[in-house]
């Protein structure tokens, strides 16, 4: 265990080093970041501009989901997304037979082999949108419901993990998919709305199919304290299920790889 | 006729033909990439629901069925996904076989995903037939002369994303960062073509910007021609709209790539 930490770290340190090595991004990603929050928060404005609730939620609660939803966008496209894509271009040249060599589990190995460390911009901005929302509601969360909300914060972000890893094995398989993790960001971009939003089959599709809702609206639920303990369980329950099943089907990819390289 | 356009010209029945291979090679990513276009039905959810109780401003649940089934029509036949194509070929240093070739890349590109589009409207057209089913005509013009124009709006709307994106994959030359600006400009997209909202739902002064901005003229001008009556004069200034930003387009994308070649230095050999 105490090794895998000190390769997360070490991974991570590499990245960093990388990233500061092209200082001049800071202004660029920084400026992105911003941009990027407007464009996120303009829909909302605008639905919220003309109804004070939609589907039960009112504006501030429908702030936190997006709160949720850009911290978990900012680990994804922070450590998750470039590692994979990375992993994708890795097994299309045939060095991924390198990392299989490694004394380590490839997983492992892969999930944490770059990290884009300006995202870390996103997550202050995902914070920055929760303390204006509770700052409108009037009250901040109870110590209890923050604990819950930070805890399945945790366990949204792993959910999303195991379906990029899902994907990521898919390439095992049909090696030129790499967009595939573009149509898995087309899908999770809807985690930006709570799911009671979308009408009937929509909401069934995102909570049961492509569990979206587990990534943000529960845990938004939990941070506001409206989530019930069956719901929580729930959510625990299909993140567990996910981070099985995508260490199933990473398994049986892996063994169906055949090296490019030779 | 100068030389180099006469064996464009010739070429290009062989490159549709290749481009029609290549979907065809490929079609589990193209499969994916119809897909990952179906976001108006995303949007189509959450608006209808915004609207069931009331009208959204003008819009009526209904209105934003037609609304959106229109954007995914019009996406659908009008999307592509050059830019990245570029910056991996740039990136990989496979542009040097391309550039080796005696058509400009810019037509041998264009002729690939144009190959595409009749594959795309096999998805794009049950969804126009079920926009007319469900919806009725009545969110919908009947006005032939604005349905004519809605062909070379569709023409123009292709040429001017396919412009806009070849310019950004043409940045694959200068900087490294081109999917990050990929994915921002795909943001400010979304935003401005009325991809995400009908524009005229945007606040006051970004709704401004947004219709002098090029991206409504990539996307919404078809849709909006599709769903609502115009004044003569309305359709002169969206087709001219079309028109200039498409020459604008053009020329950027080209300016780009020439400046962008003379820097390519092939990776790999």
């Amino acid at each position: 265990m105490m090794r895998y930490l000190r390769l997360l770290a070490l991974q991570f340190r590499i990245s960093a080093a990388s990233a500061m090595a092209y200082r001049a991004n800071f202004l660029i990603e920084g400026v992105m970041s911003l941009a990027w929050l407007a464009i996120t928060l303009l829909p909302l404005v605008v639905v919220f501009g003309d109804r004070d609730k939609v589907a039960g939620w009112d504006r501030p609660s429908a702030l936190i989901v997006m709160a949720y939803f850009m911290a978990v966008r900012a680990v994804l496209e922070g450590t998750i997304s470039p590692s994979l894509v990375d992993l994708v271009e890795r097994i299309r040249t045939g060095s991924f037979d390198y990392v299989l060599l490694k004394p380590v589990d490839a997983q492992a190995m892969v999930s944490a082999s770059r990290y884009e460390p300006w995202k870390v911009f996103d997550l202050l901005g995902a914070i920055a949108v929760a303390v204006y929302a509770f700052a409108a509601r009037g009250a901040p969360p109870s110590p209890v419901d923050a604990v819950f909300g930070l805890a399945l914060f945790a366990a949204g972000v792993l959910a999303t993990y195991a379906l990029w890893i899902l994907c990521a094995a898919a390439s095992f398989w049909v090696v030129r998919l790499d967009n595939l993790m573009y149509l898995l960001g087309a899908i999770f971009d809807t985690a930006r709305w709570p799911v009671q939003v979308f009408p009937g089959a929509w909401r069934f599709i995102f909570t049961f199919i492509i569990p979206v809702a587990i990534m943000t609206t529960y845990p938004a639920k939990a941070l506001l304290g409206t989530l019930d303990a069956s719901a929580a369980l729930a959510t625990l329950g299909g993140c567990v299920a996910l981070l099985i099943v995508s260490r199933m089907v990473w398994r049986t990819a892996i063994r169906s790889y055949t090296s490019a390289s030779s | 006729m100068t030389s180099a356009t006469a064996r464009t010209l010739r070429a290009l029945p062989t490159l549709l033909r290749i481009g029609v291979a290549e979907t065809v090679a490929y079609r589990a990513e193209f499969l994916v990439w119809i897909l990952t276009t179906t976001q108006p039905l995303i949007m189509l959810g959450l608006w209808t629901s915004v609207a069931r109780e009331a009208p959204f401003h003008d819009y009526s649940s209904s209105r934003f069925v037609a609304y959106f089934l229109a954007m995914l029509i019009v996406r659908q036949l009008t999307g592509n996904w050059v830019a990245w194509q570029i910056s991996e070929e740039v990136r990989s240093g496979a542009m040097a076989m391309r550039l080796l070739r005696p058509v400009h890349p810019f037509f041998a590109y264009a002729a690939s995903h144009a190959a595409a589009i009749p594959f795309r409207s096999i998805v794009a057209l049950p969804v126009a037939f079920a926009l007319l089913a469900s919806t009725g005509a009545s969110a919908l013009t009947t006005d032939p002369v604005q349905l004519a124009l809605l062909v070379p709006s569709l023409a123009l709307a292709w040429l001017a994303t396919f412009a806009m994106l070849f310019a950004i994959g043409a940045l694959a030359f200068f900087l490294t960062q081109t999917m990050a600006i990929a994915n921002l400009y795909f943001g400010l997209f979304s935003l401005f073509s009325g991809y995400l909202m009908p524009l005229e739902l945007l606040p006051g002064p970004i709704a401004r910007a947004a219709a002098w901005l090029p991206f409504r003229f990539m996307l919404s001008a078809p849709v909006e021609l599709m769903i609502r009556s115009h004044t003569p004069g309305e359709r002169a200034d969206l087709l001219g709209g079309q028109l200039a930003w498409t020459a604008i387009l053009l020329a950027m994308a080209l300016g780009l790539w020439r400046a962008g070649v003379k820097r390519f230095e092939a990776v790999g050999g």
